[in-house]
């Protein structure tokens, strides 16, 4: 049976969502789930300190969160994109400025790279 | 009796109901993908479907990892509009067909799909964006609907083929359904796209044309794909397309013919429109 997840066949630049990320990344990607509550929101802009003291986050967690290091907490943290994705909408990060983000490139740099750049 | 008489594959970009809410549905770069779907909802107006069956998956707005099911029916009366983090969007809530979806996950357990039965389920944009590419909703939803969530976001996921017998089951549950009832079913998602690492907004067109051609000629190619393949030639998170196996699975049986096509690539994601009538 052809293996469907081959790790002698790592993709370059890309992480697999599996169990080794969703066990790393459970406090991030729980703490990034609780914002589809509207008050979770609320509280967060409000106080982001104080909503990050009142999560289970590591303290590296919480700083990678208030350095807004999308790719560590994408590549080297088990982030998920569609829970990350509720962090940025909070602190005004659109996936398309995370994925620039990962990239290396800026929003606009990342831009230009796009067929038809209005489609967004 | 039940009856399949059409599916559709189409993606579920969330950009899509962005733009939709806003109004900006004929703005130059989005145009072609809003447009491409006028002739599927006017052949939905005449072929006039009482269910839609919505294979999806949720990106977190009524699952998270702490359980997540690698497959879940609703069997509600009334599916609400989610809130994925950025608000509720203004549609209306979605009209379920209750007996229908229990009898389904009745025959889809007996028939060995052990789904997770969900009495309350909130959607979201995979389900959403396709319906309202779809259907007009003036002021209501003009067909009742049956959310299918897939897992296709938590490695380890189902197989290729196992999404197709899936949708074997769901032919199979339908047409064993006394009543007689119009049944159109999606699979949605992809189509190539990569939104995690360096490889971010990676593409893959060529990929994306030859999988439209074989999911109406030549499905059972499809089924063999690995998702190590899926990933490697269309980007990680374009093993969303597995859930069009299950669409593509539940007109096996009888010859399909294309009703609409369309493809369109702009920013990160391919996005495929495929509109197939089952000939009966």
């Amino acid at each position: 049976m052809a293996k469907q997840v081959d790790s002698s066949r790592p993709i370059e630049d890309t992480n697999i969502f599996g169990a080794q990320q969703t066990r790393r990344g459970y406090r991030l990607n729980k703490f990034a789930m609780s914002l589809v509550k509207p008050e979770n929101r609320e509280a967060f802009r409000a106080d982001e300190e104080a909503a990050l003291a009142a999560s289970d986050l590591t303290e590296e967690e919480k700083q990678l969160i208030r350095d807004r290091d999308w790719r560590a907490i994408l590549e080297d943290h088990g982030g998920n994109i569609y829970m990350i994705m509720k962090i940025g909408a909070v602190v005004g990060a659109g996936l398309y400025q995370i994925g620039a983000h990962q990239r290396g490139e800026t929003y606009e740099e990342f831009l230009a790279t796009r067929n038809a750049a209005g489609a967004r | 009796m039940g009856k399949i008489i059409a599916g559709i594959g189409t993606s579920h970009v969330p950009s899509i109901g962005l733009v939709y809410d806003q109004g900006r549905t004929q703005e130059p770069d989005w145009k072609p993908l809003f447009d491409a779907y006028i002739p599927v909802k006017n052949w939905l107006k005449e072929i006039k479907p009482d269910v839609a069956i919505v294979v999806y998956n949720d990106h977190g707005a009524d699952f998270f990892f702490n359980k997540y099911p690698t497959f879940a029916v609703g069997a509600a009366d009334v599916y609400p509009v989610g809130d994925e983090g950025w608000g509720r969007r203004p549609l209306p809530d979605f009209p379920g067909d209750t007996d229908f979806s229990w009898h389904l996950c009745n025959e889809l357990v007996y028939n060995e799909f052990d789904i997770t039965i969900c009495q309350e389920m909130a959607v979201e944009h995979g389900f959403m964006v396709p319906m309202h590419l779809c259907w007009d909703h003036d002021p209501d939803w003009p067909v009742k609907v049956v959310p299918v969530a897939v897992n296709v976001i938590q490695h380890p996921l189902p197989t290729a083929l196992r999404c197709w017998k899936l949708g074997q089951a769901i032919r199979k549950a339908v047409e064993s359904y006394p009543k007689d009832t119009k049944v159109v079913i999606l699979g949605t998602g992809g189509m190539s796209h990569q939104l995690n690492g360096a490889r971010f907004g990676y593409l893959n067109s060529d990929f994306d044309r030859d999988f439209l051609d074989r999911i109406e000629t030549d499905p059972m190619a499809l089924t063999e794909l690995t998702h190590q393949q899926i990933m490697e030639d269309a980007g990680a998170e374009a093993v969303e397309l597995i859930m069009w196996l299950t669409m593509r699975g539940a007109l096996d049986g009888n010859p399909v013919r294309q009703v609409h096509r369309n493809y369109y690539a702009p920013m990160t994601t391919g996005m495929g429109l495929i509109a197939l009538e089952q000939s009966i």
